[in-house]
């Protein structure tokens, strides 16, 4: 028996959120008390078996590129394969983009009960019970799973990547491809940018800022810090910013080590998106805006004077 | 053309989420309840725009609950829907709501079903995912634009850090985010034209449940902000690099 891991990559690169979920399916595996077993689909620059660090015992490779474009139906094909042909009884993929496409297709066909979005271990003393996010953040889910497979989503800076020394295994995988019914005619790359979901540090901007010309203020300290970019729902509603910018309820829901937000008010809708970040930095020249209330840290006063100084003091500390 | 949209009953985004019954059920009193947003405001409205465009014949809606749903399901009928079916049954578990949806779109012969990209509630993200396997048909995630000609579908989705354009041929199942469409208000016309428009009653169908929701919790509360003067900002990089050690 085994947990199986799906290890996302993206240009050739094991993802940040894979590292993740890397070692947190290998602590569930020593839990549970089986093997701990990846599936790396596509060639990527890191030797395979340098993935025993993350607790990997051995690395399942499928060297077929053409898979990188997401075909749900291919891709739950092919996972299913490997998850009988090992039998594994625990599925770990990480809640990003491809989790979330694939993840709902391989509980149906793997009749395998599924938890989105767990941000911790699951307790498997008394049947198997996963902790996850609902309402926004607004508050923890237990969720059972009743099924003999079992599938785990895990939110993306939820769990910290420690390395031991060991190395893995690594095997070739040769599945049965089926045609993909969805053809990609295109795909585009947002350029340079920290992605949202994985960074560590997120500097994000409101209404307060007034309008989009004022957002250097954002991008400067975020370049400096290489931190994402992110901004609050009004902010996308009237396209000062992208849309897959918007952090809150009814945007993108993240968890970095540090949250800066600059003219953000904090309506419980934004707050459910950030609250699950470890620190919250906020910048706003009302003192009653409601953010303070879950910040760590903050500032009251105008962000047009406080941002270049705080971007210039970080340049100095940074020089140092 | 027709369209099956998947609606939602979620609590209203400023609702107080407490919890009632030893933590183990949301505490439903005196919330105000609304249509999940991204059901309405991009999987709705994106169907009712191809209706009027002509695309489609006919949108039909679904969800699942009892008599309590009524409200949010007259609201997507006044915003365009030409007819709701409601399955009479309480579910939290995705796949036993997803075998609900299935069921209903293969008798029903859809040729496209769309959903938003997750409740704001139970966070799920999986019924769309989830329909779509169950009837053995493409799935197009976290969808912004969908363009329809002929029996082809071209949609542009989110992927990691970038944006995706894909082609495929109906019968497709799409979860939608924003991009999709605009969020739209029910003029009077449409209120009044909802109230006689067909809702169905239906029992489930057997199917399993996966999972179980048993505990619920509420975050601990933050200790307090610590205020930093405006005049003096560089104190706060001090105490992000030396105290909170985040820089």
């Amino acid at each position: 028996m085994s947990v199986l891991i799906l290890l996302d990559q993206a240009d050739g690169h094991i993802r940040k959120s894979s590292f993740e979920a890397a070692c947190y399916g290998s602590k569930l595996a020593t839990q549970l008390g089986v093997s701990s077993e990846a599936l790396v689909i596509g060639t990527v620059s890191e030797d395979l078996s340098s993935l025993g660090q993350y607790g990997i015992n051995t690395v399942h490779s499928l060297s077929e590129n053409s898979l990188s474009n997401a075909d749900v139906q291919v891709f739950t094909k092919v996972i299913s394969e490997l998850v009988k042909n090992i039998n594994a009884t625990v599925l770990v993929l990480s809640n990003n983009m491809l989790g979330k496409a694939i993840a709902p297709s391989l509980s149906v066909f793997l009749k395998a009960g599924l938890v989105t979005g767990a941000i911790d271990l699951p307790e498997t003393n008394n049947g198997f019970v996963v902790k996850k996010n609902v309402f926004g953040g607004k508050a923890f889910a237990e969720v059972g799973i009743n099924t003999a497979i079992k599938i785990i989503t895990l939110n993306p800076n939820s769990f910290p990547v420690t390395k031991i020394d060991a190395i893995a295994s690594v095997k070739p995988f040769v599945a049965t491809i089926p045609t993909a019914k969805v053809k990609v005619v295109s795909t585009k790359k947002v350029e340079g940018e920290v992605s949202l979901s994985e960074a560590e540090i997120v500097v994000s901007g409101g209404r307060g800022l007034k309008g989009p010309e004022n957002w250097g203020l954002v991008t400067d300290l975020a370049k400096l810090l290489g931190a994402a970019t992110a901004c609050s729902r009004p902010v996308s509603d009237i396209n000062w910013r992208p849309h897959h910018e918007h952090v809150g309820q009814t945007g993108l829901a993240i968890a970095p080590n540090l949250y800066i937000a600059v003219g953000i008010s904090g309506s419980i809708q934004h707050l459910a998106g950030v609250n699950r970040s470890k620190t919250i930095v906020v910048i706003n020249k009302d003192p009653e805006a409601p953010f303070f209330k879950s910040a760590d840290y903050g500032i009251v006063g105008d962000a047009f004077e406080i941002m270049p100084k705080i971007t210039e003091a970080v340049k100095k500390l940074k020089n140092k | 053309m027709k369209i099956l949209v998947c609606i939602s009953k979620t609590p209203d985004t400023i609702a107080k989420v407490t919890f009632t019954a030893n933590n183990t059920k949301f505490a439903e009193e005196a919330v105000q309840w609304i249509i999940n947003p991204y059901d309405e405001w991009y999987a709705l409205v994106k169907a009712i725009e191809l209706k009027e465009m002509g695309v489609a014949t006919a949108v039909h809606l679904i969800t699942l609950g009892n008599a309590d749903c009524d409200p949010i399901i007259r609201k997507a009928l006044a915003l365009g829907g030409d007819e709701a079916i409601r399955i009479n049954v309480d579910s939290q578990d995705s796949y036993y709501v997803a075998s609900q949806i299935a069921a209903v779109a293969k008798e029903g012969n859809y040729d496209l079903v769309l959903t938003g990209k997750e409740t704001i509630d139970y966070n799920g993200s999986a019924i769309g995912g989830m329909v779509a396997a169950l009837l053995e048909w493409p799935f197009i995630s976290h969808a912004t634009q969908l363009v329809l000609e002929n029996n082809q579908a071209t949609l542009v989705r989110e992927i990691e850090g970038g944006e995706e354009t894909d082609q495929v041929q109906l019968p497709i199942v799409v979860s939608c985010q924003k991009g999709m469409a605009e969020q739209r208000i029910p003029n009077m016309k449409g209120i009044m034209g909802a109230r006689t428009k067909p809702l169905t009653v239906r029992e489930p169908i057997v199917a399993d449940s996966l999972t179980s929701f048993i505990h619920f919790d509420l975050p601990a509360a933050k200790a307090g902000v610590k205020l930093v003067s405006a005049d003096d900002p560089e104190e706060l990089v001090r105490l992000l690099h030396e105290e909170a050690k985040v820089i």
